[in-house]
């Protein structure tokens, strides 16, 4: 490699092109610096900027998965595609349910991972725990762990005759065939109050072709399973970021509403959280965006099962390409996929935008946000 | 592997701050609450516990003692046949390998090539630098599940579907590490840097033997995390490869779990697989847990 990269610096030494403010010692920057940032260029180009642009080809075209899609044989169809999955039909159904799903898990992991991994970081971030080293651990632990072997576990833990319904058979309780059960648990919820069917309003109005009535189901049981799941496997990555924020809390302020009078609880709502608001913000962003995502957990375990309500729109996505050669659906899923995605990132700009964070605060966010990213 | 403990230990370049005030007030009337929040804390760790704890009792365990009795942390009757179904009658062992030599490949290429484009844009001085950046930028917003099918797309238009480079390949850069690269080249001083130039190093000299030695606690930043990242990686093979020759763990442990290679609930093998593929990176977390845990605790933990 070196030398390949070497030229641009030893080459002849005549006048430099452009004077630079260091003088001699600056030579051949121009040079080495596009030798230096090529590799990444030319991979991320041609594995990251090309697919997309081919893949946003794909999503306006007939393509059916055989020879190349840039082929002159296959042809423009407009917004046909996008059509098929918001008009009607059955594809139109099947991406309604997918958002359905995952709009329910997002609505239900978002918040649930957020109050979780802020209360363990309050518990493990007290000055007078023992062993805090230990207990971070724990917590963390699952998430390093890859999502396959994860979910390959948690379909043991939740099955039937798994551990899980053991220990509710243990306190006398019986545990459903978790993910075997497609019920939502509204509608569950609302059997056990007498209500079996919803009003016409809600069963006669549809939207994707799916009524309002099953929009507002609920997650399934099975569902359910995966949103536990997911809080457990992700409220030790933002646990470590309330740990950071906490650290960085002014311990002054705390102490004067002590002086005050300021019970810990009063502390914690009052003096705490508003100091936590950045962290806050940033860790439901990260979590909007990677629930949208959901993907490994379902090509791993349930496959969309039972009765498509474990199906997401990724996993959507990739069954309507790779198993139904479908290619222009599933490309033109990814794409709304991915819309949607945006719009929570530019949510997250907006409601930090003007906000005073310290430059080590946005590091700490950045580098745990990586580490997600790398974990998930 | 102990050097390397120590030296990220003492050059934990981010860690922040020890809290300055550590006082213990244990007024009687705190004791009970003490006491609660023990309880409470101890229970918590129990559940984040406990499954991993099963997985592995119940790897050792028979099938029949699994479904009957599948909470006891200590199986009955003690069998590796798990394991050796694994190891002698499955492609576990040519998963693993496969994953090995992916993940070292692109761990090893993601941090040469990160650390000079890192450097790159901290320090050279470049047309277009800008751009560049801006590009890696936004590249990072692109979320890995829409580029299942356009990632197909493309490796199937270059031919490398279903080849060692077209998995390593695209795994080989990432823009995170990029992005942490080029942080950490903005904050370390540039003048020994100047210092070789004007003896007159080249810029790759420089960028080799000065400057890579000092990112070294950025450098097992970048390890840690492509290590894992790639370890764990499975939507990407998944549209890469289709010979069960370039199998990988995730993909292989994956298709067990859906129950292609065994009729039955087979749960001691499942578990044992995904025990097995744990390993590596929970060794990984373990040797630098510290520096990923990102705290002072080593430091005032007593």
């Amino acid at each position: 490699m070196s030398a390949t990269t070497t030229p641009a610096a030893t080459a002849p030494r005549p006048v430099s092109p452009r004077p630079s403010r260091s003088g001699g010692t600056r030579r051949g920057e121009a040079g080495a610096g596009w030798l230096f940032v090529s590799p990444v260029i030319l991979i991320l180009g041609t594995f990251l900027l090309v697919p997309v642009l081919m893949a946003l080809w794909v999503s306006f075209s007939d393509w059916s998965g055989r020879g190349s899609p840039l082929s002159p044989n296959v042809s423009f169809i407009g917004l046909d595609n996008y059509a098929a999955i918001t008009t009607e039909g059955l594809a139109t159904r099947d991406f309604g349910t997918a958002l359905r799903n995952n709009a329910w898990y997002v609505l239900l992991v978002v918040p649930l991972q957020t109050a979780l991994s802020l209360f363990l970081a309050v518990l493990v971030s007290r000055r007078i725990l023992r062993a805090r080293g230990f207990f971070r651990t724990a917590f963390y632990f699952p998430s390093v762990t890859s999502s396959v072997a994860i979910t390959v576990l948690w379909m043991f833990l939740f099955s039937f005759a798994g551990p899980v319904n053991a220990i509710i058979a243990w306190f006398g309780g019986e545990g459903p065939n978790w993910f075997r059960d497609p019920r939502g648990l509204v509608h569950v919820a609302l059997s056990g109050l007498g209500v079996t069917s919803g009003p016409d309003a809600l069963t006669q109005n549809t939207a994707l072709g799916l009524s309002w009535w099953d929009w507002l189901a609920g997650p399934s049981v099975a569902m359910f399973a995966l949103i536990l799941m997911a809080v457990f496997t992700t409220s030790g990555t933002f646990m470590l970021l309330f740990i950071a924020a906490l650290q960085n809390v002014g311990y002054d302020l705390t102490e004067a509403s002590m002086m005050d009078g300021a019970n810990a609880w009063q502390r914690f709502w009052r003096i705490t959280l508003p100091q936590l608001r950045p962290t806050l913000f940033t860790v439901v962003t990260l979590g909007l965006i990677g629930c949208w995502q959901v993907f490994d957990q379902i090509y791993t375990g349930t496959q969309g099962d039972p009765a498509k309500t474990t199906m997401t729109p990724a996993y959507l996505s990739y069954t309507a390409a790779f198993g139904n050669n479908n290619w222009g659906i599933g490309a033109a899923i990814a794409f709304i996929l991915f819309l949607i995605i945006i719009v929570f990132t530019i949510f997250q700009r907006w409601a930090l935008r003007d906000r005073p964070v310290s430059r080590r605060r946005i590091r700490a966010y950045q580098s745990s946000a990586q580490r997600k990213g790398a974990a998930s | 592997m102990t050097d390397t403990t120590l030296a990220q230990a003492a050059t934990l370049a981010e860690a922040p701050a020890p809290v300055p005030h550590r006082r213990r007030r244990l007024t009687p009337g705190s004791v009970a609450g003490q006491i609660v929040l023990y309880a409470l804390i101890v229970l918590l760790a129990l559940i984040y516990i406990y499954p991993f704890l099963v997985q592995v009792a119940t790897s050792f365990k028979s099938e029949q003692e699994a479904a009957l009795d599948p909470i006891s942390l200590l199986p009955q009757t003690f069998t590796v046949a798990a394991y050796e179904r694994l190891f002698l009658h499955s492609d576990f062992p040519l998963w693993f390998a496969n994953s090995a030599i992916v993940t070292i490949l692109v761990t090893l290429g993601r941090v040469f090539f990160v650390s000079l484009a890192g450097y790159a844009l901290a320090r050279l001085r470049f047309r277009g630098r800008g751009i560049v950046f801006a590009l890696v930028v936004g590249v990072m917003a692109v979320p890995a599940v829409v580029l299942l099918i356009p990632k197909f797309l493309v490796l199937n238009q270059l031919g490398l579907y279903d080849s060692y480079a077209g998995m390593v390949l695209p795994l080989l850069v990432d823009a995170a590490g990029v992005f942490i690269m080029k942080n950490f080249f903005e904050s370390i001083p540039v003048s020994v840097e100047e210092q070789a130039r004007i003896d007159g190093a080249g810029t790759f000299r420089v960028f080799w033997s000065i400057v890579l030695p000092m990112a070294r606690p950025a450098l097992i930043t970048i390890v840690i995390l492509s290590f894992q990242g790639s370890w764990n990686e499975l939507s990407h093979f998944i549209v890469a490869t289709q010979s069960p020759e370039l199998t990988v763990l995730t993909k292989g442990v994956a298709s067990l779990s859906s129950g292609q290679l065994s009729q039955g609930t087979q749960y001691p093998l499942k578990l044992a697989a995904a025990a097995l593929m744990t390993i590596p990176v929970a060794v990984l977390f373990f040797i630098f847990q510290k520096r990923i845990m990102n705290t002072s605790e080593g430091a005032v933990k007593g």
